[in-house]
């Protein structure tokens, strides 16, 4: 474990106007969350609430005979009860999924309540509405339902053999098959694969995650007193997604429903979804005309909130003499659990483009992705959703690449990078990748670590009867974030667009007020929005005001996940903001009598060039926008400009992770004693917030190496359904990590940003496991599938010396 | 039942059910909403609060077994001016929270920390808060954040 780094990256600011940019301001947000004065979903006081509790199928496939609720209805409290099918009238449409990855796909309707038949531990059956949490959550107990239980389907290709069909209207457990081929001409991945040097055939498992953030959900439905409008509460990140999807979910005419997010205590894409318990709050509420709400326990939410990963990988990797690599074919099953929920079908797709990582691939790369159902909760978007299996699957696969030409896995990575004089790269898919420098970033990782030095000191420790061993991991990434061109959307058949909206206006006291589309939940949007503004006005970041998660006060919005938060939404308050601004030129001109040319606008001051007597104030002009006393005749009165914008490419973040871990053979214990991170997201707004991405992120990656499984048992049992088995590290289970700087900007953007949210995790996974099999690859151990337990390490070892 | 707890120098009480948690009582009856509920098996540390001066995890207890015995809560660290607590500066200072919910806990659970430690290692830190989980931070700037307050 090494010491936390004081030392702090030097600050490189973005060129800009004010200097704001580029500082490590410390957060707006944190008074109050550090007071207890910030309000959660489940914080809110509400008079009159009645409280739902939702019954749970213990069963992972079952028919559902009969539900009787009367015993419920007999206990304190409890106002009303409901089956699945005393509702089933209740919904216009089924739940939502915005992605049919292709036209044939197979999607089962899918309600709040299950009706006819339960299928995983979770699935929603029957509800109770009652005085307090705690009384309804003591009469689902009394509810009674007669299942007549059915096999779980539990392995993924077992499903795929449809011994057990789980939804009989489909005829089949495949969802849909979605390939990728990208040849010059037919036939060239297997000519790669026939002809060249070396070639690795390897199979890895995603194993199932669940996202666990530290705030379970927590809904409350509240119908307004006069109209019919209906305002819905919840810990989500996607309030206008979730606002246009209630809507038609419930056929509730769209512009009676507002959607605000209170505080929400982290998302990691679970909360990136429209789920059961918000439709049924709404729906009852609307019935009953009484406020609902719902707060869900761990236990509920490791069960009824979504899972990620989840997909078993092939992969073949082709390479010459040299080890640059001539081909790769790639084979994913992907687990979508019992429903489809909002991207779940998505996810794969999302990592289809990266399995090439950050290396030049010729066109003879063959990819197809077959997703299949299983009697377990769905799967969805979990922190990187997509790009970190395939960048766990090449950067894997390099290193057993690297074992069979016996060549250092860096040495090996590095006859590979796209040189950085090739950007913008047009990459073998067609995509374009904006700016990279990957030698840049391996080697800032390779010097802070000392790679040499340690490599060294492995050979000299790792004798054969060594008691601890040690393993360098290398592992190096590009992801594709900031989504997305909505026209790339479209060619990917997901049914939204990828724009975000911003709206910044300059109150008359001059006081700023910037209002996004994006939904924090912990990124710091807040502090660093106000910095975006503050930067192009020249004011304090204090005198501006970031507006968020409110439909009725940003209507206009694309949420946030996937890293679009920044390249995106920030981006697009940058745009508003400079326009303000050329309207506040044309106010300052006509009032200073001076040609808009002439103009300086600096430090929140307007100057004219050559007159240096003659200056006005931001706060001048915005009063006299305000007034509209003395305007240009064509101009409207207020200083306030909507912006949407609509992003040309992803954005391309990239980088080296590196560490050291030691392993206790006698016992199959991993100890991660160092973590260096160097991540490249472009310029940075601030680099606390950037560093604090990558932290966390690095923690989510290392939990999925090391520690974290969502595991069933053959009856479809959750095994895992608490934090007291679920594995969530702690303190104590982690390094500090140290961060280095490598800062390409993004051409694509004004600001130069590129996404930085998920990177951590998509690094650390490949690397922590690179290190693990790098310190016992010496004993003969060949691979070990995550996560790395001591049981399993132990195994591999006790197996290879056999 | 009727219980009676000191809560940040308040006195509060409440006719509860004899199986109210200590955390629902500091939630639903006394209305402070700051001490946060992640889990349901005292794995998260997300209620930790101070019980006559240590830290305990408040869904571990019931409201019943701190009758007659003084809390205090993240409402209650801060100045009446509104001045943060040492703690609380620290984490701010460093970065030490993002989403924020396993942050009062958190606070808790270090300023205990230190009252039984003035100078902990990074190491002591780490296992010290081995209790409270966060998914946001990977704990690096937590550390950070209690090591600085233990300078300051």
């Amino acid at each position: 474990m090494t010491v936390i780094d004081d030392m702090e990256a030097s600050t490189e600011s973005i060129a800009a106007g004010n200097g704001v940019l580029g500082q490590r301001m410390l957060r707006k947000e944190d008074p109050a969350l550090l007071t207890g004065e910030a309000v959660f979903t489940n914080d809110m006081k509400v008079p009159g609430a009645l409280h739902l509790a939702v019954l749970r199928s213990p069963y992972a496939h079952a028919k559902i005979l009969s539900v009787d609720v009367s015993g419920a209805l007999a206990m304190p409290g409890v106002l009303h009860a409901y089956s699945g099918a005393d509702l089933a009238d209740s919904w216009a449409a089924p739940m939502p999924c915005a992605w049919p990855v292709t036209d044939d796909m197979k999607n089962p309707a899918h309600y709040p309540l299950a009706v006819s038949k339960a299928t995983y531990v979770g699935d929603g059956v029957a509800c109770v509405l009652a005085t307090s949490d705690a009384a309804a959550r003591d009469a689902i107990e009394a509810i009674d339902v007669e299942y007549e239980p059915l096999p779980a389907v539990i392995d993924l290709e077992d499903a795929l053999s449809d011994n057990v069909v789980i939804h009989d209207e489909l005829g089949t457990n495949a969802s849909y098959t979605w390939p990728l081929v990208i040849e010059e001409t037919e036939g060239d991945c297997q000519k790669a694969m026939d002809e060249s040097a070396y070639v690795v055939k390897e199979r890895y498992v995603q194993q199932r995650l669940i996202p666990m953030a530290m705030e379970p959900r927590a809904v409350v439905a509240m119908p307004q007193p006069f109209g019919g409008d209906m305002t819905l509460y919840s810990s989500t990140q996607v309030p206008h997604i979730l606002k246009v999807m209630t809507a038609l979910t419930l056929g509730i005419p769209e512009q009676q429903m507002r959607v605000v997010c209170p505080a929400v205590g982290g998302g990691f894409g679970s909360k990136l979804n429209v789920y059961a318990e918000e439709l049924l709050c709404v729906q009852l509420a609307q019935t009953l005309k009484v406020p609902v709400r719902w707060n869900e326990e761990r236990g509920e939410n490791t069960q009824a909130t979504i899972h990620g990963r989840a997909q078993i990988q092939d992969i073949e990797l082709a390479a010459d003499e040299q080890g640059k690599i001539t081909g790769m074919r790639v084979r994913l099953i992907g687990d979508m659990g019992a429903y489809l929920q909002l991207v779940t079908p998505g996810v794969p797709l999302l990592g289809a483009f990266l399995y090439g990582g950050v290396y030049e691939i010729p066109k003879a790369f063959d990819f197809s992705c077959t997703s299949v159902f299983t009697t377990m909760t769905p799967t969805d978007a979990y922190r990187g959703a997509g790009r970190p299996e395939a960048t766990y699957a090449i950067e894997h696969a390099m290193d057993a690449l690297a074992r069979k030409m016996d060549i250092d896995p860096l040495e090996l990575r590095r006859r590979n990078f796209i040189p950085k004089e090739a950007f913008p790269y047009e990459a073998y898919t067609g995509l374009t990748y904006d700016s990279g420098d990957h030698d840049k970033a391996a080697t800032v990782a390779e010097n802070i670590l000392g790679y040499a030095d340690l490599r060294a000191k492995q050979a000299a420790q790792n004798t054969p009867d060594a008691k601890k061993r040690l393993g360098i991991g290398v592992s190096t990434y590009f992801e594709m974030c900031g989504l997305a061109p909505s026209r790339v959307l479209a060619s990917l058949n997901y049914s939204a667009g990828g724009w975000e909206s911003a709206t910044v206006r300059v109150l008359p006291t001059s006081k700023i007020q910037v209002v996004t589309g994006t939904a924090p939940h912990g990124q710091g949007h807040e502090t660093a929005w106000s910095m975006i503004a503050a930067d192009k006005f020249g004011v304090d970041p204090a005198d501006v005001d970031v507006l968020h998660s409110d439909t009725a006060i940003a209507p206009l919005g694309l949420d946030t996940y996937g890293s679009r938060s920044l390249p995106v939404g920030g981006v697009a308050i940058g745009m508003a903001c400079d326009k303000v601004i050329e309207k506040a030129r044309k106010i300052a001109a006509h009032q200073m009598e001076a040609n808009e040319e002439d103009l300086e606008f600096a430090g929140g001051m307007f100057t004219v060039k050559g007159s240096p007597d003659k200056e006005m104030p931001l706060a001048a002009i915005a009063f006299e926008a305000f007034t509209a006393h003395d305007l240009p005749d064509d101009l409207e009165p207020n200083l306030e400009v909507q912006v949407t914008y609509d992003p040309p490419n992803f954005s391309w973040p990239f980088g080296t992770h590196m560490c050291v871990v030691e392993i206790d053979v006698e016992t199959g214990e991993t100890d991660v004693l160092e973590y260096v991170a160097v991540d490249d997201c472009g310029n940075k707004v601030n680099p606390l917030i950037v560093d604090g991405q990558v932290h966390g992120g690095v923690v989510q990656g290392l939990a999925q190496a090391l520690y974290e499984e969502a595991a069933y048992d053959s009856d479809g049992n959750l095994q895992s359904s608490s934090l007291a088995e679920y594995l969530v590290p702690a303190a104590s289970d982690v390094p500090s990590i140290t961060t280095g700087e490598s800062i390409t900007p993004s051409p694509t953007n004004p600001l130069g940003v590129k996404g930085v949210g998920e990177a951590g995790t998509i690094g650390a996974a490949p690397c922590i496991m690179n290190a693990v099999v790098d310190a016992l690859s010496g004993l003969g151990v060949q691979d070990i599938q995550m996560p790395a337990s001591p049981l399993k390490v132990w195994t591999a070892i006790q197996e290879a010396q056999a | 039942m009727d219980v009676t707890v000191t809560i940040n120098g308040q006195e509060h009480t409440y006719d509860v059910e004899p199986r109210t948690l200590l955390v629902h009582y500091i939630r639903e009856h006394a209305g402070l909403t700051g001490t946060n509920i992640g889990c349901d098996t005292s794995s998260c540390g997300a209620c930790s609060i101070h019980l006559e001066g240590e830290a305990v995890k408040s869904c571990t207890l019931l409201a019943a077994q701190a009758d007659g015995l003084e809390v205090r809560t993240i409402e209650g660290m801060a100045a009446e001016d509104g001045t943060l607590h040492p703690m609380q500066q620290a984490f701010m200072e460093n970065h030490g929270l993002q989403c924020g919910y396993c942050t009062p806990g958190m606070v808790m659970a270090a300023t205990s920390l230190l009252d039984e430690n003035a100078n902990p290692t990074e190491e002591e830190v780490r296992i010290g808060l081995e209790g409270n989980l966060c998914r946001c931070t990977g704990y690096h700037n937590i550390v950070k954040s209690v090591l600085a307050a233990a300078n300051a």
